[in-house]
């Protein structure tokens, strides 16, 4: 469980985040949604640490991360696994080489044993066989399980995801949320995904934080998203013509 | 002001470079991979500008010294004192500023554009150390000894650019090579060299590690990654020259 208390981080003179309280509870996809600019990316570096925030706590369980030096907060890192928006693959590396990096630089484990767990994470995501490929010469969507296998590797209790269907087909991006999703109830960890993709509120938004101008504007889970009748959330949810008529005949309501 | 936010960021960042290493057998892998690519890579240029260095001093000091009542030998003595104290170690390094300090600050910038650096950090990699501490060490192992290949390259340069050419014989030459040798010449060398390794290396990393922004900010922190380098290259070879002569 992370717990986050009155977070507010500026910029300069920009205040960005302003007071967010939330709890991401742990064996759920914790969704934080919102336009653009709302502060989405913000709030998701402070939670992993690369951000200070300019006032607030974040609370791993019971530990204010925020108190923590660099060298402590590197402590428990090894307990953090995070999908970057743009993979974060180190392109000179072979795919079993990225994702062996953690086990390299953090466990005292043989090769022979660290190819066993980089073959492992590799068949969670149904990519076994693409060891010795370069990130160059696989797809988008290959690319992002590679993200998540390295982001596994080391057992994580806490998975961030920043946009992880971005530049992905719908089929892609619904794969992609299915094995996020059950990486998250089997190993039973906390999951944070900044996503501003519908599909994935609808799917897989057991515990959505919706963000407006800094502020936390609605939170509740994908069944609580229709009932709603928060102004700031329809028209973030329901923005295209196409989704609003979709409601409506949903609802019942003759447009 | 902005430059003693500068100074000051580039004094702390070196706590962090200079932190226990997360596991030794990593860093001693980049580490032999940077001496490879920092040595090896730059080998052949160092070799070009060697001989070159050489053998125009050689001949300009001819033609300088020509109808003078100095003897020819000493051609081959000036030859090596200029080396020796100025020329390899400075000359080398400048050109290693533009060559592995512009490629240091992209790499490691690119990799900051790229979020390859916070994907580390959030894996709990201390990036300032892992990413700047191997390329410092493979500096001050290789540049010294570039510097060493450039002394003995330039003095054959200034040799071949003279002997068969018939400015003075062979003889006269490495007379003059032999004659009046300061061992302290060559500890200034060093002194030099590993001063100039640690400013190309610091200097660049540094200008690569901060980049923020696009492209055109990456190729900034390249080119004032050579600049700096280069104006505290300068700035060291005299202040070395006056504490070690004076």
């Amino acid at each position: 469980m992370i717990r986050v208390q009155n977070i507010k981080k500026s910029f300069d003179d920009t205040q960005v985040l302003k007071g967010i309280d939330f709890t991401f509870e742990t064996g759920k996809t914790n969704l934080i949604i919102g336009r653009s600019g709302a502060g989405k990316t913000v709030l998701l570096k402070i939670l992993v640490g690369l951000f200070k925030p300019t006032e607030g706590h974040v609370f791993y369980h019971d530990l204010d991360v925020c108190c923590l030096s660099k060298n402590d907060l590197r402590e428990i890192r090894n307990d953090v696994g995070m999908l970057f928006q743009g993979n974060a693959l180190f392109d000179s590396l072979t795919i079993e080489e990225n994702i062996r990096f953690p086990l390299d630089m953090f466990t005292r484990k043989t090769l022979k044993e660290k190819r066993a767990k980089v073959d492992e994470c590799l068949e969670r995501v149904s990519l076994a066989g693409i060891n010795n490929k370069f990130p160059s010469e696989i797809s988008g969507g290959m690319q992002k399980r590679v993200g998540i296998a390295r982001a596994i590797v080391l057992n994580p209790k806490y998975l961030f995801c920043d946009e992880p269907n971005s530049g992905l087909d719908p089929k892609t991006a619904i794969t992609i949320d299915a094995l996020i999703k059950q990486i998250t109830t089997d190993n039973n960890i906390t999951t944070v995904i900044n996503t501003h993709d519908m599909n994935s509120v609808m799917e897989i938004g057991e515990n959505i934080c919706l963000l407006h101008q800094g502020k936390l504007a609605w939170q509740g889970n994908k069944s609580e998203v229709l009932e709603s009748t928060n102004e700031t959330l329809h028209n973030f949810i329901f923005a295209s013509p196409f989704l609003k008529r979709l409601k409506d005949r949903a609802l019942g309501i003759k447009s | 002001m902005n430059f003693l936010f500068h100074l000051g960021r580039y004094v702390s960042w070196h706590g962090q470079i200079f932190s226990k290493p997360e596991n030794w057998k990593m860093y001693y892998k980049e580490t032999i991979r940077q001496l490879y690519d920092i040595g090896i890579g730059s080998l052949s240029i160092v070799l070009i500008i060697s001989i070159f260095i050489g053998a125009v001093t050689a001949v300009q000091f001819f033609y300088q010294m020509d109808g003078t009542m100095i003897p020819p030998y000493y051609i081959g003595y000036i030859v090596r004192d200029m080396t020796i104290i100025e020329l390899a170690p400075t000359f080398t390094c400048l050109v290693l500023a533009g060559k592995v300090g512009s490629n240091m600050a992209s790499e490691i910038g690119g990799m900051r554009q790229k979020e390859h650096i916070d994907a580390m950090e959030i894996m709990g990699v201390n990036t300032a150390a892992y990413l700047v501490l191997p390329k410092l060490l493979a500096s001050l192992i290789i540049i010294p000894i570039l510097v060493s290949v450039s002394a003995l390259v330039s003095n054959a340069g200034g040799y071949l650019a003279s002997v068969p050419s018939g400015l003075f014989t062979s003889g006269e030459y490495i007379r003059g090579l032999r004659s009046f040798f300061i061992p302290s010449h060559v500890t200034m060398m060093y002194v030099k060299a590993f001063s100039f390794a640690y400013i190309i290396t610091s200097v660049s990393c540094y200008q690569g590690y901060h980049v923020k922004g696009g492209s055109v900010e990456l190729g900034k922190a390249s080119t004032q990654a050579v600049v700096y380098s280069s104006i505290l290259i300068l700035i060291a070879d005299y202040i070395i020259a006056v504490l070690l002569t004076g």
